[in-house]
C-alpha cells in the first residue's frame, strides 16, 4: 500500500474553513432578497394582470405594471451577485474539500447535479424573459415568467438544503469497505428527510421576512420624503400581509428545526444553550454570561455564570414533556442513560470503537490484496461493522475537539430568536396600522396615542401614510438587523456542527484537500477583496436606484 | 441497465453539457471583442445587452456541468478540483466578474464606472475559453496527480487526504504543456468566431454586423489551424487505455483507434466540422452588404457535436480520461472514478427531464430573440 506523507499544516484546515465560511456568508446576503423579492414581485404582477385581464383603467394597470417592474429591478440588481457568490460554492467543495468529495460525494454530488438541472436552468432561463420580455410576449407568459423565476430559486434553495440537511443527519447511506466511501441506499431518504423538509421551509420562510422587510423599509422611505406614495401604501400592504406570515411562521419551523436538532445532533443544542450539564426538567436559558469567544470551562462549571431561564422550557421545547431529558456537553462525552434506557456511549469510547473500525477496514484492506480467505475477511468485516457507526471518531485526537464553539453559537442563537421576535412585534404592528383591521387596528392606534408614540390626531384613522414617523425609521433600521438574525441562523447551524463536516461521520481535518495554508490564505483574502467591493458598488447601485424610484406611468 | 451502460452513459451527459458548454461560450468570444465591435458607448452597450440575455444559459452550463461531474464521477471532481486548485479558481474568479457586469456595469452608483466592467467582461471572454480549453486538454494531455484511496485509514496523520498534486503549481503546470495551450487558444478562437456570428444573427446594427463579419475572419483563420494541429496531433499520439482488469498502459494511436472502433463517432465528426465551416463559410462568402444571419446555427450545431465526439473520444473505449503523469495506474477512467450504481442509476431518471429543460430554453430563446436587437429597445425598454 502506498502510504504518501502529506505535509499539510493546521493552517489549511483553519484557512479553508475560513474561506467556506466567507463565501457562505457572503452568498447569504443576497440569496434571501432574491427569494423574498421573488414572492413579493409575482404577487404585484399578478395584481397588475387581474387589472389588465379586468380591463381597470389604463392608470390603475400602469399602477400595477410600474410597481412590479420597479421591484424587479432592484431584484435584478440583487440576483446577480446571489448568482456570482453561487459559484464559488458550487465548486468550493471540490478545491477546497477534496476528502469530503470523494467520501460522501455519491450522496452529496447528487442534490448538487440535480439543482442545476431543475432549478438553476429554470431560474436563468425565465429570468430573462421576465427582465427583457415585457414587450416579446404576452401578459400572461411573462407573469408565469416571473413567477418561474421565483419558483426556480427556490427550487435551487430545496436541493441546496437537501444536501446541506445531509451533511447534519446523514441518512439513506451505508460506508462501502471496498470502494471506501459512503454509498446512496435512498434518495428518497435523503431528499425527504425530516432534516431537510424542516430546514428547507424555515430558511425560505426566513428569506421571505429580508424581503418583505426590504419591501417595507423602501416603502416606508418613501413615505418619509412624501414621494411615490401610491406605490408605498400599497406595497406596504403587501409585504406586511408576507413579513407577519413568513415571521411566524419562521418561529413555528424554529421550534421544529430546534425538536430535530435536539434528536439528530444533541451537541449543537448543548452549545446553543451553554449546558454543560443536562438532565431532566432543563430549562430554556434567555441570557447568560457566556464570553462569545473563548471556550468555556465547561469540564469545571456547573453552569454558565448569570444564567436567566424560564423554568422547564428547554425539555418541553426539546422533548414535548417537561420532565424531558437534555443531555448537556459534558453529559455527551462522558456518556449517558437515554429516556428509552439506552446507553449513549461517553466520546472516549466512541474514540475507541472509531480507531478499531479504521484499523479493522484497513486489515480487511490488505487481506484481500493478499487473497486471504473469506473466513478472515469476514471476520475483518465483522469488526468494522460492528463500529462503523464511530467510524469519524477514529481521527479524533482528543475528546474536547467533539465541542463546537459554545459562546459563538449561544450568542448567534439569542441574535436569531431576539431579532425573530421583534420581528413580529414589528410587522404586527405595521400591520394593525396600515390596514383598518376591526377593533385592533383601532386599539393599536389608541396605545400607541396614549402612550405618546402616535400623534392623537392620527389616532382614529388607519393607512400606512398615518404612521408615526419613529416606525418609518424604525423599517429602515429593521434591515440590517434581518439580515444579521438571517446570518446568525446560519452560523448556528455550522458552527454547532463543528467539528463534523458530516454530523459523526467526517471530521474536518479528515476532508480538507492537499493544499499549502498559503494558497488558501490566497484566496480567502481576494474571495474577502473582490466580495466587499462587489458588495459595496451593489448597495451605492441600490441606494441610487431607489432614490430613483419607480418611472411614473 | 448496467453498471457499465450507466457509466457510459454518464460520461455521455457529461461529454453533452461539455460540449453545449462551449457553444455557449460565443457569450465570452463577443465579449472578448466588445471593445472592438463597439466603437462607441452605445455600441458597446448594445453588445453587452446582446450577449447580456443569454449569458446565464452559459454560466448555468458550466454550473450544471460541474454538478453532474460531481454527482457522476467524483473522484474526478475531487482529484482535479482539490488538485489543480489555481486553474479553477482564475477560472471562477472570471466567471464571478462575469456575472456581476452585465447588472452593474450601466448603472447609476457604479462607482467603478462602465468601462471597468466591460473590461471584466473582456477578460472573462478571454481567459474562461482559454482555461477551460486548457482543462479539457488535460483529458489527453495528463495531469501531475496522485490518488491513494487508503490514505483515509491513516488515522495518525495530520490530514489523510487521498489526493495529491505533483507541484506546487496546483494546475498552472498544465499551461506549461504547449498542445495544452494549443486546445486552449483554439477554444478561445472559436468562442470568438461563435460570438461574431452570433453578434450578426443577434444585433441591428449594420456598423457592428460589418466589423464582426471582417472580425469573423481574424479568428476562424487562428482557430481553424490551431484545431487541425491538435486533432492531427491527437490522432498520433499516444494514449491512456486501460483493460479488463483495471490496468492502465500506453497505447499507440489510442484515440485513432477509438475513432475508428466507434465509427459513428467518426461520421459525427465529420458531420460536426462540415457544419462550422459551413457556418463560418456562409457568413465569410456573401458580400459585406448582405449578411445571412444564419452562420451561428451550423456552427454552433457543428461544435456541439464536435466537441461532443471529442470527449466521447476521452473516455469510452476503455480510455483513461483523465491520464496521471505520476503514476499511470492512477488515472482516472469512468470505471474507477464514477459513483455508485444506485446513484448513476437514480441520476439517470432525473437526466430524463432534460429534453424538457433544452425545450423551454428553447421556447425562451426564440422569443426573446424573436426581433434583433436595436438602439431604441437598448434606449427605451428594460436593458443592461
Amino acid at each position: 500500500m502506498q502510504n504518501i506523507l502529506l505535509n499539510i499544516d493546521a493552517g489549511t484546515i483553519d484557512w479553508s474553513r475560513a474561506q467556506f465560511a466567507l463565501t457562505a456568508i457572503y452568498h447569504w446576503l443576497f440569496v434571501p432578497l432574491t427569494l423574498g423579492l421573488a414572492l413579493i414581485m409575482g404577487i404585484c404582477e399578478t395584481i397588475y394582470y387581474k387589472k389588465l385581464r379586468a380591463a381597470e383603467s389604463t392608470q390603475t394597470v400602469g399602477f400595477w405594471k410600474e410597481t412590479s417592474k420597479f421591484w424587479q429591478r432592484l431584484f435584478g440588481i440583487n440576483f446577480a451577485m446571489g448568482v456570482a457568490t453561487g459559484i464559488i460554492l458550487e465548486f468550493e467543495f471540490g478545491t477546497n474539500w477534496s476528502n469530503y468529495s470523494w467520501l460522501v460525494g455519491d450522496i452529496f454530488g447528487a442534490p448538487l447535479a440535480v439543482e442545476g438541472i431543475v432549478a438553476f436552468f429554470m431560474e436563468s432561463t425565465f429570468v430573462a424573459v421576465m427582465f427583457f420580455g415585457w414587450k416579446k410576449v404576452s401578459a400572461g407568459f411573462h407573469l408565469a415568467s416571473t413567477w418561474l423565476t421565483g419558483i426556480g430559486a427556490t427550487l435551487s434553495a430545496w436541493w441546496i438544503l437537501v444536501a446541506n440537511a445531509w451533511m447534519q443527519n446523514p441518512v439513506g447511506c451505508e460506508f462501502n469497505p471496498d470502494t471506501m466511501r459512503n454509498e446512496m441506499t435512498s434518495f428518497a431518504d435523503v431528499a425527504l428527510s425530516s432534516s431537510a423538509v424542516d430546514k428547507f421551509l424555515h430558511t425560505v420562510i426566513s428569506a421571505w421576512i429580508i424581503g418583505a422587510v426590504f419591501v417595507v423599509a423602501v416603502s416606508c422611505w418613501y413615505l418619509l420624503k412624501k414621494r411615490h406614495t401610491e406605490l408605498a401604501v400599497k406595497s406596504i400592504r403587501i409585504a406586511v400581509v408576507v413579513g407577519i406570515i413568513a415571521a411566524l411562521g419562521a418561529a413555528f419551523t424554529g421550534h421544529i428545526s430546534g425538536q430535530d436538532v435536539a434528536k439528530t445532533q444533541p451537541m449543537k443544542l448543548a452549545a446553543m444553550e451553554a449546558l454543560y450539564n443536562g438532565g431532566t426538567d432543563q430549562g430554556l436559558t434567555a441570557i447568560a454570561l457566556v464570553n462569545p469567544i473563548c471556550q468555556p470551562d465547561y469540564a469545571n462549571e456547573e453552569s454558565a455564570p448569570l444564567k436567566v431561564e424560564m423554568p422547564y422550557f428547554l425539555s418541553l421545547m426539546a422533548t414535548n414533556s417537561i420532565h424531558g431529558y437534555v443531555p448537556g456537553i459534558n453529559d455527551i462525552l462522558n456518556g449517558y442513560t437515554r429516556p428509552d434506557g439506552t446507553r449513549e456511549p461517553s466520546a472516549d469510547e466512541k474514540i475507541a470503537r472509531g480507531k478499531q473500525a479504521i484499523a479493522a477496514l484497513q486489515a480487511y484492506r490488505l487481506a484481500k490484496a493478499e487473497g486471504a480467505s473469506d473466513s478472515i475477511l469476514t471476520a475483518q468485516l465483522s469488526i468494522f461493522n460492528e463500529n462503523k457507526d464511530y467510524f469519524g471518531y477514529g481521527y479524533v485526537t482528543d475528546k474536547s475537539q467533539l465541542v463546537p464553539p459554545i459562546g459563538l453559537n449561544f450568542w448567534a442563537f439569542r441574535t436569531m430568536v431576539g431579532v425573530g421576535c421583534l420581528l413580529i412585534l414589528f410587522f404586527g404592528l405595521v400591520l394593525m396600522l396600515a390596514f383598518k383591521i376591526p377593533f385592533f387596528s383601532v386599539f393599536t392606534r389608541r396605545l400607541l396615542s396614549a402612550i405618546g408614540l402616535m400623534d392623537e390626531a392620527h389616532a382614529d384613522v388607519h393607512g400606512a401614510t398615518r404612521m408615526p414617523v419613529w416606525l418609518y425609521w424604525a423599517a429602515i433600521i429593521m434591515v440590517p438587523l434581518a439580515y444579521i438574525a438571517s446570518e446568525s441562523g446560519w452560523l448556528v447551524a455550522e458552527l454547532g456542527r463543528q467539528p463534523w463536516t458530516i454530523q459523526d461521520m467526517l471530521p474536518t481535518w479528515a476532508a480538507v484537500s492537499d493544499l499549502q495554508a498559503g494558497s488558501v490564505a490566497l484566496t480567502f483574502i481576494l474571495f474577502l477583496g473582490l466580495f466587499t467591493a462587489m458588495l459595496g458598488i451593489e448597495i451605492s447601485i441600490m441606494l441610487k436606484q431607489i432614490k430613483k424610484g419607480p418611472k411614473e406611468s | 441497465m448496467t453498471y457499465s451502460f450507466l457509466q457510459h452513459y454518464w460520461w455521455f451527459i457529461v461529454s453533452l453539457l461539455g460540449a453545449i458548454l462551449v457553444f455557449l461560450m460565443f457569450v465570452q468570444g463577443a465579449n472578448s471583442m466588445v471593445r472592438s465591435l463597439g466603437w462607441t458607448p452605445e455600441g458597446r452597450r448594445l453588445v453587452v445587452n446582446s450577449t447580456g440575455r443569454k449569458w446565464e444559459f452559459t454560466f448555468t452550463t458550466l454550473v450544471t456541468f460541474g454538478g453532474a461531474f460531481f454527482a457522476s464521477f467524483p473522484l474526478f471532481y475531487s482529484t482535479s478540483f482539490g488538485g489543480a486548485y489555481w486553474l479553477w479558481m482564475i477560472i471562477l474568479f472570471s466567471f464571478v466578474l462575469q456575472a456581476v457586469s452585465y447588472e452593474f456595469q450601466n448603472k447609476l452608483g457604479n462607482i467603478l464606472g462602465p468601462s471597468t466592467f466591460q473590461w471584466f467582461l473582456v477578460l472573462n471572454g478571454i481567459l474562461g475559453p482559454l482555461l477551460l480549453g486548457g482543462a479539457v486538454a488535460t483529458f489527453f494531455e495528463g495531469s501531475n496527480f496522485v490518488v491513494e484511496k487508503s490514505n483515509i485509514l491513516d488515522a495518525t496523520a495530520l490530514t489523510p487526504v487521498i489526493s495529491h498534486w505533483g507541484n506546487a503549481s496546483h494546475g498552472l503546470d498544465a499551461l506549461l504543456n504547449p498542445w495544452v495551450l494549443v486546445l486552449g487558444l483554439a477554444v478561445m478562437f472559436l468562442a470568438r468566431t461563435l460570438g461574431t456570428l452570433y453578434i450578426i444573427n443577434n444585433v441591428d446594427d449594420e456598423d457592428i454586423r460589418s466589423r464582426a463579419s471582417v472580425r469573423l475572419v481574424g479568428c476562424a483563420v487562428p482557430f481553424l489551424l490551431l484545431f487541425v494541429a491538435y486533432l492531427v496531433h491527437l490522432l498520433l499520439k499516444d494514449g491512456f487505455a486501460y483493460d479488463a482488469s483495471g490496468a492502465i498502459f500506453i497505447e499507440p494511436n489510442k484515440y485513432l483507434h477509438n475513432l475508428l472502433d466507434q465509427w459513428p463517432l467518426l461520421l459525427l465528426l465529420l458531420v460536426g466540422v462540415v457544419l462550422v465551416l459551413w457556418g463560418i463559410a456562409v457568413e465569410v462568402i456573401t458580400t459585406r452588404s448582405r449578411f445571412t444571419n444564419k452562420g451561428i446555427w451550423p456552427a454552433g450545431i457543428g461544435t456541439v457535436v464536435t466537441v461532443l465526439v471529442l470527449l466521447l473520444l476521452a473516455g469510452w473505449n476503455m480510455t483513461a480520461y483523465y491520464p496521471s503523469t505520476a503514476d499511470l495506474q492512477m488515472s482516472l477512467t469512468i470505471e474507477n472514478s464514477c459513483s455508485s450504481e444506485f446513484t448513476l442509476r437514480t441520476m439517470f431518471w432525473v437526466s430524463l427531464l432534460v429534453p424538457f429543460v433544452l425545450a423551454y430554453i428553447v421556447y425562451c430563446w426564440r422569443k426573446i430573440d424573436s426581433r434583433k436587437l436595436t438602439h431604441d429597445e437598448i434606449a427605451h425598454d428594460e436593458a443592461y
